[in-house]
This record gives structure tokens, C-alpha cells and sequence, in this order.
């Protein structure tokens, strides 16, 4: 956590600082903030308090009782929940008095008196709340005799979490999360009295995105998790604090192993970034890593075959079909494609490395993001946008993409500090915490905010304070221009508006930075795909890369796969596009590498290595490095420290990432953020679509066919699939109901859906979600439309 | 005790020329209609306050010195006085959820004289300023949720209650709403979050009181049944005649809910301060004595949440502060009568059984160590205690109430009275509430416990200090 602690006054004339609440903690003189909860002031004093329900991030309960102490405002001791009262001046604050004692040890023998105490079995034994405060503050020995209390022990509450009720303490953390912060109130107190019990409602399984986190802040074994569940022993895990790079959020976490394999991940309170929470993708993904399909060696086509061989032939076969390449079509023969999943340092290589073949076409990301411009605006930090008067969304459903970025805006509405002003094609995650949310048509964004800033009431709330706008790809199915142009009319209107990008992938920020941008002269993705569909590419490099599945024209990206000459694929594992690639290098995956990365405000922070890659598997730049030396050239670096000094040396937005910096500010170093650009906004708008066919949104779940996903068992599952979200009514008018095979068609391509009434949706829109395991609706999607307009069938079959 | 009527528990107005504030149409079989109200003066406080300014039907209560009848006797004009001005909308919430063991006074007041609760309600909204009230009846009680609504009905029909009232510019509605069940919901913020059809739990302390932060974050006033009962008698009155009525420190009346080993169980109207449990008890225009002309052994003063009391304590009046440094508490005003023949363990484990059942879950101590007095009780009566129980039972007490627990004085045992009230490590009154009857009857009958525990050591590894006797 980044500290802003004031230092010592001087002594000439120290003005009285209005937050200093003097206190007496144990007989101790002591400054107190101002607000501070008695329990908080003692901790921040160097006095534990013991607590369950306590949650800093929480509004208090007082449920637990465990932190009751004797407390003298000015008219005697008295019994306090110091978790509930805030200090005030002259308090008298004893927390090791005989009735404090007292209570605290009855409180921790009742606890106990109905607790299995199955701490062996237990996954939370080793690193217990209940065990630790039963050891420092218990009364030793319980003299409960009477039978305990029984319930079926684990019952699973979702696809990741199992609930044993025996072990619970009903300490209201996991219900009031799920509420307060995560805002999916799926668990809740059932039953009374000595009977209570968290349960989820019926049929109603807790499928929140963030339901790991319960787990995480579970003081007993009550809440655990199926993945780590069984895999280890606190006292044997190893953990470094690293950055998940799942989305560009950039939460701290720290991970744990056992035995060099990745069992668990717990969330950092990284103040200015994720406060300890996680979604669930951050939090199981590293399953991915442990993998049994992992690629541990390199390997070379063979006919229809890639077969697995060593690192010298297949770096010296991708070094000599990009000479081949360079030779045949000049240095714009090869192409790079990908890096944002990588680490700062990947991308710095891979850029220098493409300098040093001098190729112009490289770009990190796959027309599912906007262009780089948006980082020279003025950028926000999360932090401001939290506390923005006004937080302007024109961005994709931030629940789905960037969920921690979702619960710091939903706390800001709840907390009231700012309004939401939502611009949608369809409902989405925050829709229902917006102050005024519109709908518009997919690539008539521009109307929408042009009409609603001639709105009093808006122009007034944007000229009220603050604006951030976050501005990301909403739809995938329309030109990139739509959006900016209405990016481009709210910052005309907000003059002082910030922008944060919402950037999906871990380390897209980072890439586009550090060089995997195009050059002079260089190709967007389109350009190269394009290029590589009509023979023009002599070597594709797949830098973590899978067009394929990825690019929102998978026909596209299929011929440029089928046409490109040669194919050199770095990735971590085989995917829809390396497949067909001529050599494969195995690459180390998250937890396996080290670095840094910037999260989608420009903050850099360190990943640190926690197991040895897999089988050979290397780092990114570790392969770039190799390569130049086979090309006849050196990057001038051989580790990752000297790498991210150069970045520090030569990339002016980095020049205050240094190592020290980073060891000193482990939540990260904001990069410097230009904040000069503009963007020239035009007010396009598509044109009208027939009055037959409906307007196409396309998006992403948080759970998809990516490869990340898919190679988690755990998670792997909780994709939906891919259905035809449209509203009930024009489900109704073309006679289908929920369930009901809908045949989705463009001119050139249909394919079948399942029909998923959705009030989300606006009439005359559909909504499909895109790159699901089963179909891909990438399939359906030309780079050249404007929009998509789809003609939608109902092709019988009846009610399924 | 008659058979065959309708409410066999009719209070005593049998004889005697005592001061009735609430019960004074209780005698009538259709006390519960309009005409009859109207008919005895009904309404007429409601007149006598709109002809005063708000602040001046304020003060009049303020200076009659109202204590709550709920069970903590806190003053209902200083209540009102409690909520912040300017702050709009502002709840008259009616704690018709009376559920206290023994306790049955509201139910009588609400099925018998339901119109002079609305007259209550709507005097106290005018004189505090609120702009609704919300009408709380425990789920359980059917005959006064009928008859309740019945009245509110034909109050509304007659222009007592909604705009302009009687032609002043004095508007409000009253919002009936039913309980599920649940002691806990008494409390006032349980009540609270069960209004806003939240689980009846109580709410965080401080704010001790809901006059700022109260029903959906308005000020809210909680006064209980038999309180605004009380207004109709008193605006009409006055001040003056009502403190004539009891003592300086707890003037008029209150209503007393008798049951158990006496002749006559029932509710009576008592004189604050003036009668003693021996009159209420004894005398002939009350309960007439106990049952069989047997002896007393003890009694629970207020409510089964209250310590006990012995008959050395029978002279003790009502007066809050008396009973308190007795050792007890006047509480919700009900009175249980145990006679020379009461199993006292068994009654014990009756009382915090319901405690136990009725914890909302919340607090630990409560939750779980109202469950586990009741599972040692449940052993003792069953004959399988162990002497090591008896010792326990403290101990689980402390932990819900540390330091001294209120105690009546007990010559024979050697016991000084310890006064009210005790600290507590849970929210509201429920945990110590478990705790209250079976540390009164350890304390004063501890030899009735040790008769029922036939084995007296069990045997287990470590050495019981101090056991064996």
C-alpha cells in the first residue's frame, strides 16, 4: 500500500492537525485519526484487537463480539464493540483489562463449542482466524460436553465453493460481501436462533464472478474453494506477491505454490487498485498453467503434424524462415502479432527485435480494443475515476471484461460518490447502479450523446466535478470510429474529462507502449491479416497470439493462417491459429516468468516468477534475444533486470519505472501520462438497417473459449455458450421461445443459436456473446462492415 | 375464574375504586366499536391536541412525565424530543409486537380498546411532529390485527385519520402491518429492519436510539401500545391530573399482566409507585391470593426476562427504580407467580428454552450460549446432570453477562440484593434475557437443582476442581 504518512511535525510551531483524536489505548497516550474505528486505531497503534466479522473493507456488523473491550468515554468503563464505536478525544481504551479477557475468552469458547474442530481435514488449519485467536486469546480448554451441532457437511453453493455449515461461525463476512460489495446477494442468513445458517436461495446456485473472494476472507474453513480444496498445506506453501495479468485491471496477488506448482492465488489490498478483492477468473486461471496440455517442448511441422523438438533446430528453423521472409518480400515480409499477454519486458524484446528485422507490422491487439490514441488523452487513474463526480461508460460491460474495475465504480455509486452515465447497446452489469442510462443502436452512438449532452440535466451533472470517461470497444461487430466519435463528443463537452481505457487484455497497455505498435509504414492486424490472406506475409509471428479465435472475422483470420508462407507461434499452449504454424516454441507462462506490467491506468507493477516454467518453456524476450542472435543481431540484454532498466533509460513514459521504485512501491509506479491528445470527432453514424433485420451486438462473458479459460478445469465449464440474446417481444413476434433454434444470418454466413429472451436488449438488437467454446459468431463477422445487420430466423424445432 | 366468556382474563375492574387511564371501557362487550368509543368520550383528547399548537401538546406530555410501558421506561416526551428537526419524513412506529413471556397487556389493549390506540397514535404524531405511522402487530395475535383493522377502517370512514383531520391542516395515515414471528422483532431496531422487510434482527448500536436513524433512515419514534394509550386519557385531562396519579418519578398508571399459581390470573390496571406486588398479588380487588392458599416461593417481577424475586420482596411498589435496585426489573409488565409446589428447575428451563429458541442468531454469546444453558438445564431436569453443571451454568452466564448479575436479596442464603442493571457482550436483551431465570434460580434454589442431579462426578480425565461434594 502506497503510505502517505505525515512525518514528524517540526518543532517551531506545529499546527494542530484537525483529524488527530488523542486516546488512551492500555494506559498508552496515542493520536488516533479522526473516524477511525477504536478497533482500527488500536491495530494502526500496534494493538490487535481479536475479530471475526470485522472487515476493514466492510461496513461493521458488531456480529461477532469477539472484539469487545472496556472502553471509558468520560462516564466509566463499558462493555464496546470497538469494531462499531469511532475513537474520541480522551478515550480510555483497554483491551487487556480482566473483563476485557474475560469476555474475549468466552466469546472464543462459545464459538468453539459447536465447532467440529476437523482442523486436520480442514483447508483453512495453518492459517485459522479461529485457530489463531482460540490460541492467543481462548480460554485453552472447552468445556462444552453436550452434542455438537450437525449439518451435511460440505455442500457445494457454486461451480467453485463448498459451504460446510458445521465449521461456520456466522460471522456475516462472506453474506455482507456478497451484498455490499460484489452487489450479488445470493447467500443469506436462513433459519434463527441456534440454527442459523448461510445458505444459498433454492435453485439459485452463488454464481457470482467473485465468489473466491468469500473463501479468501472466510476467518474459519467454512468457505473453501474447489480448486485449491485437498491441494496443500498452509505451512507448505511458498508465495511471492505478483500482478494477476487475466485482464488489464492489474490486481495485486499473491501466489502460492507447493511442490513448484501453482496452488492458489489470494487477493493483495492494494489500495489504489483491486482492495484484496479478485474476480474468479483472476483467481482460478493459474489452473492454465498447470496444465497437462501445456506445450513443454518446441516443435516443427511435419507434414500434418507438429513433432516435438529441440530448442536449437526449432530456433534456428524460425530464424531461417524469417530470413527466408525478409529475403523474399524486404523486411515488411514479416509480421508480428500479439504480445499483451506478456510481460513489459516480453514486449520491449519483441519490439527491438522487430526493430532489428525491421519490420513496421506488429500490433498487440485484434480489433477488440480501441486504437493506442486513447492512451496520449488525458488519463485517470482508477483511483480518480472512483471518485469522480460523474463516471461517463462507453465502454464494454466492465463486469464481463475488467470486474475489479467494476466493484471500485459500483462502490462509488453506492458510496455516493459519483453518478454513472451509461451509453449501451445493450443492459449491462452497471446499468442497474447508473443515474441515467441510454440505449442506442449499434454504431449511432454519437446521436445518443449528442442528444442527451443537449439534456439540462446532464450538461449540469458533467459541469457538477470530475469526469471520467471510461472508453473501451463496447461492440465487436462495429467499427472502432463509432465509438470514438462519441468519445471524441463527450470529452468536447467535458473540456476537463479524463479518460481510462478499458483494455482488455493483461498487458495491452504495457505492448502499445513499449513498441508492439505498428511502424512506419506498419500494418494494424487487419492490415497484416489482410495481407497474409493474399500472400504477402512470408513469415507470421504468433507472439501469444490467436487470430483465430480472437479476431472478430475469424473467415479473415482463417485465410491468413491458410496463406501466410510460414508461421512461427510463441505461446504457452497450441491453439486454433498455431496449429497450423511451421514451429512452435514453448513459452512460460504467468507465474512462471517474471517482470513487470501496466495495468489500463499506466501503473506498473512487478510479476514475480513463483514455479519453474514447464518442461523447456522460456520467457518471451528470453526467445526474442535467442532469435537476434540467430539473425545476426543482439538486443543488448541478458536479463530481465537489465531489460527493465533499458525501458526506464530509452521509453520517456517509463523513466520513473525503476527497480527501485518498484521494490519501494510494491502497489506500482504510475507511468507519466502524456495527457496532450485530442481526439477529432466526426459524428458518424451507420446507416439505418432494413426493417427486417436486426442490429448485431457482439461481446464478451468473462468466461469464454479462450485459451486461458478453457484450460482451467474449473472454470472451463462456466462458459454459457453462445445464444441469440434479443428482447422477449421480438421473440414473440418470430414465434420462438427461450431455448428455440434461431438461424442468425448475414448475407454470407448464418449460423444457428438458441434463442435467449433478454429484456436487456433493446428491440430491433440482438446480442450474442462472442468466442464461446461451442460456436464462435466470429465466423458471422466481416472487418469491412460498418455494422452488422442479421436476418434471424426461427427454424422450427419447437420449444426445447 | 369464570368459564364460558370470551376473555376469562378480563382484567379487575371487579372492585375497587382504582384510576382507570386505559382500561376504562373494558367492562363494555362492544368496547372495541366506534359508537362505543365515541360514546365514552373517544376522540375527545384528539380535539382537545389540535387545539394546541404541536409544541404546547408536546410539552404536556413531556410535563405528565409518560414512561414508556415497553420495558424500558424511558419517557416518551423526551423520546420525541430526540429526533432532529427539519428532517422529512419522520415514522410513529407502533411496537404492537408484545411478546414477552407472561406478558399480555398490549394484545387486551389493541382487541378491546383499539380506537384509543389510533387516538394515541395520532395525538403523539401531531405533539412529536411525524408525518406516518406504522401499526406493528405481532403475527400471532389474529383477534387484534381484526379488531385493529376493523377500527382504523371505520376511523378513516369518520375523518379521524387521513387528510385535513376534523378540518384541521393535521394529516396522516397509519400503515397496519402484521408480524411473521419472532421475539426479537420487540426490540425497536428488529422491529425496524422487519418493517422494512429485512430479517428481525436488531440493529448496530449506537445510534442507541432510531429518533435519527430510524425506519428507511428517517427519524423514527418507537413507542409502545399501552404508551400511546395513554394520551387520549392525558390531553384530555391534562398534565396536572395525570401526575396527581402515582408517585413524582412514575406518575399514572400501567397495566400488569398476572400469570401463574394465583387465584385470579388476569391484566389489572395498577398505580405506578402506589400498589405493591403484595397488593397485586393478595389483595381481593386484584388476584386474590394464590392458588390453594399455598405459600409463595417466587416471582418474575417483569416479564421472563426479568431477575426473580423472593416473598421478601413482595412489599417493593411499582416504581422503576425500587424494583431495579432490588435486584430486578418492572420490565414489560408481567408478573409469574410461582407457588410452594413449582418444580423450579423445570421452570427455569421453560423460561430460557423460549429465550434460547428465540435468539435471532446475531450475537454469539446469545446464540450460542442461550443453547447451551438450555441443553444443561434439559440434562438436569432429566435427571443426567453432573454438579459440575450447576458451576457451568455461571460460567456460560458470564460470558453473556460478565461481572455481577442483578440478584435479589436472599437473608436466608446470605445474599445482598445486587441492583440493575447488568453489562452485557450481546447487542439487545435476548442473550442476557436466557441467562436471567436460571441465574435466579441457581442463586436462591440451588438445592432443588442439586436433588435432580443423581450422578454427582463423570468421569473424565481431568481432575474437577472443587467438585465432588
Amino acid at each position: 500500500m502506497t503510505t502517505t504518512e505525515n512525518t514528524a511535525p517540526d518543532a517551531d510551531a506545529p499546527p494542530p492537525d484537525p483529524n488527530a483524536v488523542p486516546i488512551t489505548l492500555n494506559g498508552r497516550e496515542v493520536v488516533a485519526r479522526k473516524g477511525d474505528l477504536i478497533i482500527k486505531a488500536a491495530q494502526d497503534a500496534g494493538v490487535y484487537i481479536p475479530r471475526f466479522c470485522y472487515h476493514e473493507r466492510m461496513n461493521p456488523v458488531g456480529m461477532c463480539r469477539m472484539c469487545l473491550c472496556e472502553v471509558d468515554s468520560g462516564r466509566g468503563p463499558a462493555v464496546t464493540p470497538t469494531c462499531m464505536v469511532t475513537v474520541a478525544p480522551g478515550m480510555k481504551i483497554d483491551t487487556e483489562s480482566e473483563l476485557s479477557k474475560r469476555m474475549q475468552e468466552g466469546v472464543l469458547e462459545l464459538l468453539l463449542a459447536n465447532h467440529p474442530l476437523d482442523c486436520p481435514v480442514c483447508d483453512k488449519g495453518g492459517e485459522c482466524p479461529l485457530q489463531d485467536n482460540a490460541m492467543t486469546h481462548g480460554p485453552g480448554e472447552s468445556r462444552f460436553v453436550e452434542e455438537k451441532r450437525h449439518f451435511e457437511k460440505p455442500i457445494p453453493i457454486s461451480d467453485l465453493v463448498n459451504l460446510d455449515r458445521e465449521r461456520c461461525i456466522l460471522c456475516d463476512r462472506c453474506t455482507r460481501f456478497a451484498d455490499e460489495v460484489a452487489g450479488d446477494a445470493l447467500i443469506e442468513f436462513t433459519h434463527r436462533g441456534n440454527n442459523t445458517q448461510v445458505l444459498t436461495f433454492p435453485d439459485e446456485p452463488f454464481a457470482s464472478y467473485f465468489s473466491g473472494n468469500t473463501v479468501q476472507i472466510c476467518p474459519v474453513g467454512a468457505l473453501t474453494s474447489t480448486p485449491y480444496r485437498f491441494k496443500a498445506r498452509p505451512w507448505d506453501l511458498s508465495e511471492v506477491e505478483s500482478t494477476c495479468t487475466s485482464c488489464s485491471v492489474g490486481c495485486r496477488v499473491v501466489v502460492q505454490s507447493s511442490q513448484d506448482k501453482i496452488v492458489r492465488r489470494l487477493g493483495v489490498d492494494a489500495d489504489p487498485v483491486n482492495w484484496g478483492w479478485l474476480c474468479d477468473k483472476g483467481r482460478f486461471d493459474y489452473e492454465a498453467t498447470n496444465s497437462e496440455f501445456r506445450l513443454t517442448t518446441p516443435a516443427l511441422r511435419d507434414g500434418d503434424q507438429l513433432v516435438s523438438a529441440g530448442w536449437n533446430a526449432a530456433l534456428a528453423k524460425a530464424a531461417e524462415l524469417i530470413k527466408a521472409a525478409v529475403d523474399s518480400d524486404g523486411p515488411g515480409g514479416v509480421a508480428i502479432l500479439g504480445g499483451a499477454r506478456g510481460t513489459n519486458e516480453d514486449a520491449y524484446a519483441w519490439a527491438k527485435l522487430a526493430d532489428l528485422i525491421g519490420t513496421p507490422h506488429r500490433y498487440s491487439q485484434y480489433r477488440d480494443g480501441l486504437p493506442a490514441e486513447l492512451l496520449d488523452l488525458p488519463r485517470a487513474t482508477i483511483d480518480e475515476t472512483a471518485k469522480a463526480a460523474t463516471i461517463v461508460l462507453l465502454a464494454p460491460d466492465l463486469k464481463e471484461e475488467l470486474p475489479v474495475l467494476y466493484l471500485r465504480v459500483r462502490d462509488a455509486v453506492e458510496k455516493k460518490r459519483s453518478k454513472v452515465l451509461e451509453f449501451s447497446a445493450t443492459d449491462s452489469g452497471l446499468t442497474k447502479y447508473a443515474w441515467r442510462s441510454m440505449r442506442y443502436r449499434s454504431g449511432e452512438q454519437v446521436n445518443a450523446v449528442n442528444s442527451a449532452l443537449a439534456d439540462p440535466a446532464i450538461a449540469a451533472q458533467l459541469a457538477s466535478g470530475p469526469v471520467v470517461v471510461i472508453a473501451g470497444k463496447a461492440n465487436l461487430a462495429e467499427q472502432s470510429a463509432f465509438q470514438l466519435d462519441a468519445i471524441a463528443a463527450v470529452l468536447d463537452a467535458a473540456p476537463g474529462a479524463k479518460v481510462l481505457p478499458a483494455y482488455r487484455r493483461g498487458n495491452v497497455v504495457g505492448a502499445l507502449q513499449l513498441g508492439l505498435t505498428p511502424g512506419q509504414g506498419g500494418e494494424y492486424t487487419e492490415g497484416i491479416l489482410k495481407a497474409a490472406a493474399s500472400g504477402k506475409i512470408g513469415c507470421l509471428v504468433l507472439l501469444g497470439s490467436d487470430p483465430v479465435s480472437d479476431f472478430p472475422d475469424t473467415g479473415l483470420a482463417k485465410r491468413a493462417i491458410a496463406a501466410a508462407r510460414s508461421i512461427v507461434a510463441i505461446d504457452t499452449f497450441v491453439n486454433a491459429s498455431s496449429q497450423h504454424a511451421d514451429v512452435v516454441l514453448p513459452a512460460a507462462a504467468a507465474g512462471e516468468k517474471s517482470g513487470t506490467t501496466t495495468n489500463l491506468e499506466g501503473r506498473v507493477t512487478r510479476v514475480l516468477a513463483k514455479v519453474n516454467p514447464v518442461g523447456t518453456a522460456r520467457p518471451d524476450w528470453m526467445i526474442a534475444g535467442e532469435l537476434a542472435a540467430r539473425l545476426g543481431g543482439d538486443l543488448g540484454f541478458g536479463s530481465v533486470e537489465e531489460i527493465t532498466a533499458a525501458i526506464a533509460a530509452e521509453v520517456p513514459a517509463y523513466a520513473a519505472v525503476t527497480a527501485a521504485a518498484l521494490a519501494e512501491h510494491p502497489d506500482g509506479v504510475l507511468t507519466a501520462a502524456p495527457g496532450t491528445g485530442k481526439l477529432a470527432g466526426q459524428d458518424r453514424v451507420a446507416p439505418e438497417p432494413n426493417g427486417y433485420a436486426y442490429r448485431l451486438v457482439v461481446s464478451r462473458k468473462l468466461y469464454d473459449g479462450a485459451v486461458q479459460t478453457q484450460m482451467s478445469p474449473h472454470l472451463a465449464g462456466l462458459a454459457p455458450g453462445a445464444g441469440v440474446h434479443l428482447h422477449p417481444l421480438d421473440l414473440d413476434r418470430l414465434g420462438g421461445a427461450a431455448g428455440t433454434p434461431l438461424k442468425v444470418s448475414t448475407g454470407k454466413a448464418a449460423v444457428v443459436l438458441e434463442a435467449r429472451p433478454n429484456a436487456g436488449v433493446p428491440r430491433g438488437s440482438v446480442w450474442v456473446e462472442f468466442n464461446q467454446p461451442d460456436v464462435n459468431i466470429g465466423e458471422l463477422l466481416d472487418c469491412e462492415a460498418a455494422v452488422h445487420d442479421v436476418v434471424i430466423e426461427s427454424i422450427g424445432g419447437g420449444n426445447a | 375464574m369464570t368459564t364460558g366468556t370470551t376473555y376469562p382474563w378480563t382484567p379487575g375492574f371487579v372492585a375497587g375504586d382504582r384510576p382507570k387511564i386505559v382500561t376504562s371501557r373494558f367492562e363494555y362487550e362492544d368496547s372495541y366499536t366506534l359508537e362505543r368509543y365515541l360514546a365514552t368520550g373517544g376522540y375527545e383528547g384528539l380535539k382537545a391536541t389540535l387545539a394546541k399548537a404541536p409544541t404546547a401538546a408536546h410539552d404536556e406530555v413531556k410535563a405528565a412525565t409518560v414512561l414508556g410501558r415497553g420495558g424500558a421506561g424511558f419517557p416518551a416526551g423526551t423520546k420525541w424530543g430526540l429526533t432532529p428537526q427539519g428532517v422529512w419524513p419522520r415514522y410513529l412506529v407502533v411496537n404492537g409486537d408484545e411478546s414477552e413471556p407472561g406478558t399480555y397487556k398490549d394484545r387486551l389493549l389493541m382487541e378491546r380498546d383499539p380506537h384509543q390506540l389510533i387516538e394515541g397514535c395520532l395525538i403523539a404524531c401531531y405533539a412529536a411532529g411525524l408525518s406516518q405511522c406504522f401499526l406493528y402487530i405481532r403475527g400471532e395475535m389474529a383477534l387484534a390485527q381484526e379488531r385493529v383493522a376493523a377500527a382504523l377502517n371505520d376511523a378513516y370512514a369518520a375523518g379521524y385519520i387521513g387528510k385535513n383531520i376534523l378540518g384541521s391542516n393535521f394529516s396522516l395515515d397509519i400503515v397496519l402491518h402484521w408480524g411473521a414471528g419472532a421475539y426479537v422483532v420487540g426490540e425497536e431496531t428488529a422491529l425496524i429492519e422487519s418493517l422494512e422487510g429485512n430479517r428481525g434482527m436488531p440493529r448496530l448500536k449506537p445510534p442507541y436510539f432510531p429518533a435519527a436513524i430510524g425506519l428507511y433512515g428517517k427519524p423514527t419514534i418507537v413507542n409502545n401500545v399501552e404508551t400511546l394509550s395513554n394520551l387520549p386519557w392525558l390531553m384530555v385531562n391534562g398534565a396536572a391530573e395525570y401526575t396527581k396519579i402515582g408517585t413524582e418519578t412514575s406518575p399514572g398508571t400501567r397495566m400488569v399482566a398476572v400469570s401463574g399459581h394465583v387465584k385470579r390470573p388476569g391484566v389489572y390496571e395498577i398505580v405506578n409507585g402506589v400498589t405493591t406486588f403484595r397488593d397485586l398479588l393478595y389483595k381481593e380487588e386484584f388476584c386474590g391470593g394464590i392458588r390453594g392458599d399455598r405459600a409463595l416461593k417466587a416471582f418474575v417481577p417483569g416479564g421472563g426476562s426479568a431477575p426473580w424475586f423472593l416473598p421478601a420482596q413482595l412489599d417493593i411498589p411499582f416504581e422503576g427504580r425500587a424494583a431495579g435496585g432490588a435486584g430486578s426489573m418492572l420490565g414489560s409488565g408481567a408478573v409469574m407467580v410461582m407457588d410452594e409446589t413449582t418444580d423450579i428447575p423445570a421452570a427455569a428451563l421453560t423460561l430460557t428454552r423460549f429465550y434460547a429458541h428465540e435468539s435471532c442468531g446475531k450475537c454469539v454469546p446469545c446464540r450460542e450460549g442461550g443453547t447451551w444453558l438450555e441443553r444443561i438445564l434439559e440434562r438436569i431436569v432429566a435427571g443426567k446432570g453432573t454438579d459440575r453443571d450447576l458451576d457451568q451454568i455461571f460460567e456460560v452466564g458470564e460470558s453473556i453477562c460478565p461481572g455481577a448479575f442483578p440478584t435479589a436479596a436472599n437473608e436466608e442464603l446470605g445474599i445482598a440484593a445486587i441492583p440493575f442493571p447488568y453489562k452485557m457482550t450481546t447487542i439487545c436483551f435476548v442473550g442476557p434475557s436466557a441467562y436471567a431465570p436460571v441465574h435466579g434460580a441457581l442463586t436462591h434454589f440451588r438445592h432443588e437443582f442439586e436433588a435432580k442431579i443423581t450422578r454427582r462426578t463423570i468421569p473424565v480425565s481431568v481432575a474437577v476442581a472443587g467438585g465432588g461434594a
